[in-house]
């Protein structure tokens, strides 16, 4: 427990002290890593710890980005738009929780799948409302307690103070009993039903509460590129968060941290190999699922496992010789 | 005369022409065993499915402790009091020993808003130690239960319904495909467990399933036998075993 807590602590250090040293455009992408955390965070609670399958979160994201912009535009502080998305997120999510309580694995994927698309075509669609393809540019970046968060630097420390807010008040619900009904009812939802274990009440949850975490990714994004369209919030753009969450390491809490450096990082970093840089990432995200299919944080268990297991077998071996000994009478 | 804890009036259920169960009644009492027998096919498990709320009968009535609670989720009858264990293994595999003791009764402590703030172990913890301790499973109680044996899982299994002190126990089965010196340890465990519970005066009743003959003539106080979804006999392990009609039927020679 104690390493961890140190690791966590020498993740955050890193995060503090290196965009200092960085271009605006590491920034920029250090920006957009966390931002991506928030959502997958979100996910990770859906998909990762209470098991539904959804393939709809980036219309989430969207639905965040464009309640914030169009709010802004309409000439309302950044501060009420978000808890608005917020708010709007949740609702929304419970709504697309009730397919989950009739259909689950690959049938709720397909059934989030179709919701994201409906939410797609209404922000591409709807012209007056969401400005269609064109979008909706020149959105503000918010200020705090009258620091203007306009600058890079500054904005991006704004993130990080927001992920780490969601990500202690994520790791305090897990750690309540919700986290161990929402496990349960991701490993075996008849007999949590049996155990007295509101199975409807925490799908639906699973699904409003992951949704409010894509709802505040979205906001954050919708100020950090200051032009949003339709574009991103597409399926492409579930199907991505659900693989961060799933190289991640689903159901681990810290999964999404790496599973979204897998994903946004890696890209950037695979600019080299130019026209390859699709087939290289393929290929390197098919390896890495057929090496751990738990995903990335895997690893520590299956090292430990692999120690226990060795353990025990030594400890079989010595004590079959010892029983081999004692039937022959070894002399003394 | 104390009133029974589990009242089955005329009970039926029907797949299509199939009457799986064909009009079963009986009583359980406070404290009692009561065991349920009978050839694959009779009916034994649609008359569970039935009184645990996981399938609707066509006709009867099931009252629990007098009150009515034919067609109650589930949930509903976890809320109430009725604990059950599965045919099958049932466990949570990825978390603890622990842990899976603890989900098996959080939910009967507070409302679900009060549980997003309560501590990990809902306060449980004492409890979980001491079914633990009973089913002797403090070695493994930290390790994933799945990853434990077949039958030490079966023993988190079973300790998980009685985490959360239901008034009323089904038991589907409690000794399938657990080995033979197991199914004595289980047999201990049930009557230490029912002992205990009915020195205190709260319910204490189970009612289990069983092929073991052995396991269910040691361990029940009454037995009832089903054929083709019909109670053929109701008594003590001794009137039972003394039934000429249920030997032909049943137990066979």
């Amino acid at each position: 427990m104690k390493k961890s807590t140190l690791l966590a602590g020498l993740v955050l250090v890193l995060f503090l002290a290196i965009p200092p040293f960085l271009k605006s455009y590491g920034v920029y992408l250090f920006s957009y890593w966390l931002i991506f955390v928030i959502a997958t965070m979100g996910l990770n609670l859906t998909v990762g710890y209470a098991g539904q399958k959804s393939l709809g979160h980036a219309a989430f994201f969207g639905i965040g980005a464009y309640t914030v912009a169009i709010l802004m535009k309409a000439g309302f502080s950044f501060w009420f738009g978000l808890p608005v998305a917020m708010l709007g997120c949740f609702v929304v999510g419970l709504g697309l929780g009730f397919p989950a309580l009739r259909v689950q694995t690959i049938y709720l994927a397909f059934a989030t799948l179709g919701f994201n698309t409906a939410v797609w075509l209404v922000m591409r669609n709807e012209e007056w409302l969401t400005g269609g393809t064109f979008g909706i540019n020149n959105i503000a970046r918010p200020s705090l307690f009258g620091y203007s968060l306009d600058g890079a630097l500054p904005y991006y420390y704004f993130i990080l103070a927001v992920t780490i807010i969601l990500g202690a008040l994520l790791w305090r619900l897990l750690s309540s009993p919700w986290g161990k009904a929402f496990t349960a009812l991701r490993d075996n939802p008849i007999r949590a039903e049996s155990l007295g274990i509101n199975v409807q009440a925490y799908t639906l949850l699973s699904f409003a509460i992951g949704a409010v975490f894509a709802g505040v990714a979205g906001a954050l994004f919708a100020s950090l590129v200051q032009f949003i369209e339709p574009a991103p919030f597409a399926v492409g753009a579930s199907i991505m968060m659900y693989l961060m969450v799933v190289l991640g390491g689903p159901g681990y809490f810290f999964g999404p941290l790496l599973g979204s450096a897998v994903g946004v990082l890696l890209p950037e970093w695979l600019r080299f190999a130019q026209a390859w840089y699709l087939f290289v990432f393929g290929l390197a995200v098919v390896l890495l699922m057929l090496w751990l299919p738990d995903g990335l944080l895997s690893i520590p268990d299956r090292l430990r496992n692999r120690r226990l297991a060795k353990e025990a077998s030594a400890a079989r071996a010595e004590s079959a010789k010892n029983a081999a000994a004692a039937a022959m009478g070894a002399p003394s | 005369m104390s009133s029974p804890v589990l009242k089955v009036t005329d009970l039926k259920k029907a797949y299509g022409a199939i009457q799986a169960v064909g009009g079963v009644s009986f009583e359980v009492m406070p404290g009692e065993i009561f065991g349920v027998i009978g050839p694959n096919g009779s009916g034994k498990t649609t008359m569970f499915n039935s009184v645990l709320g996981q399938i609707t009968p066509d006709a009867g009535k099931i009252e629990l402790n007098g009150q009515d609670i034919t067609q109650l989720s589930p949930l509903e009858l976890n809320r109430r009091g009725v604990g059950r264990t599965f045919q099958t293994l049932q466990v949570f595999g990825k978390m603890s020993v622990r842990d899976n003791l603890i989900v098996a009764a959080q939910e009967h402590k507070g409302s679900m808003a009060s549980r997003m703030l309560a501590p990990g172990d809902s306060g449980l913890g004492a409890k979980a130690d001491e079914l633990i301790d009973l089913f002797r499973i403090r070695h493994v109680a930290d390790k994933p239960a799945g990853a434990l044996s077949y039958g030490q899982q079966k023993l988190v299994d079973i300790a998980m319904a009685f985490m959360s002190e239901p008034a009323l126990v089904l038991l589907d089965e409690p000794c399938a495909g657990v080995n033979p010196s197991l199914v004595g340890g289980i047999s201990t465990l049930l009557k230490q467990l029912n002992a205990k519970r009915g020195a205190t005066g709260k319910g204490g009743s189970f009612i289990v399933i069983e092929h073991n003959m052995d396991f269910v003539m040691d361990l029940c106080h009454r037995i009832m036998v089903m054929v083709e979804g019909k109670v053929m006999a109701i008594g003590t392990p001794a009137e039972i075993r003394g039934n000429k009609q249920v030997l032909d039927a049943y137990l066979g020679n």
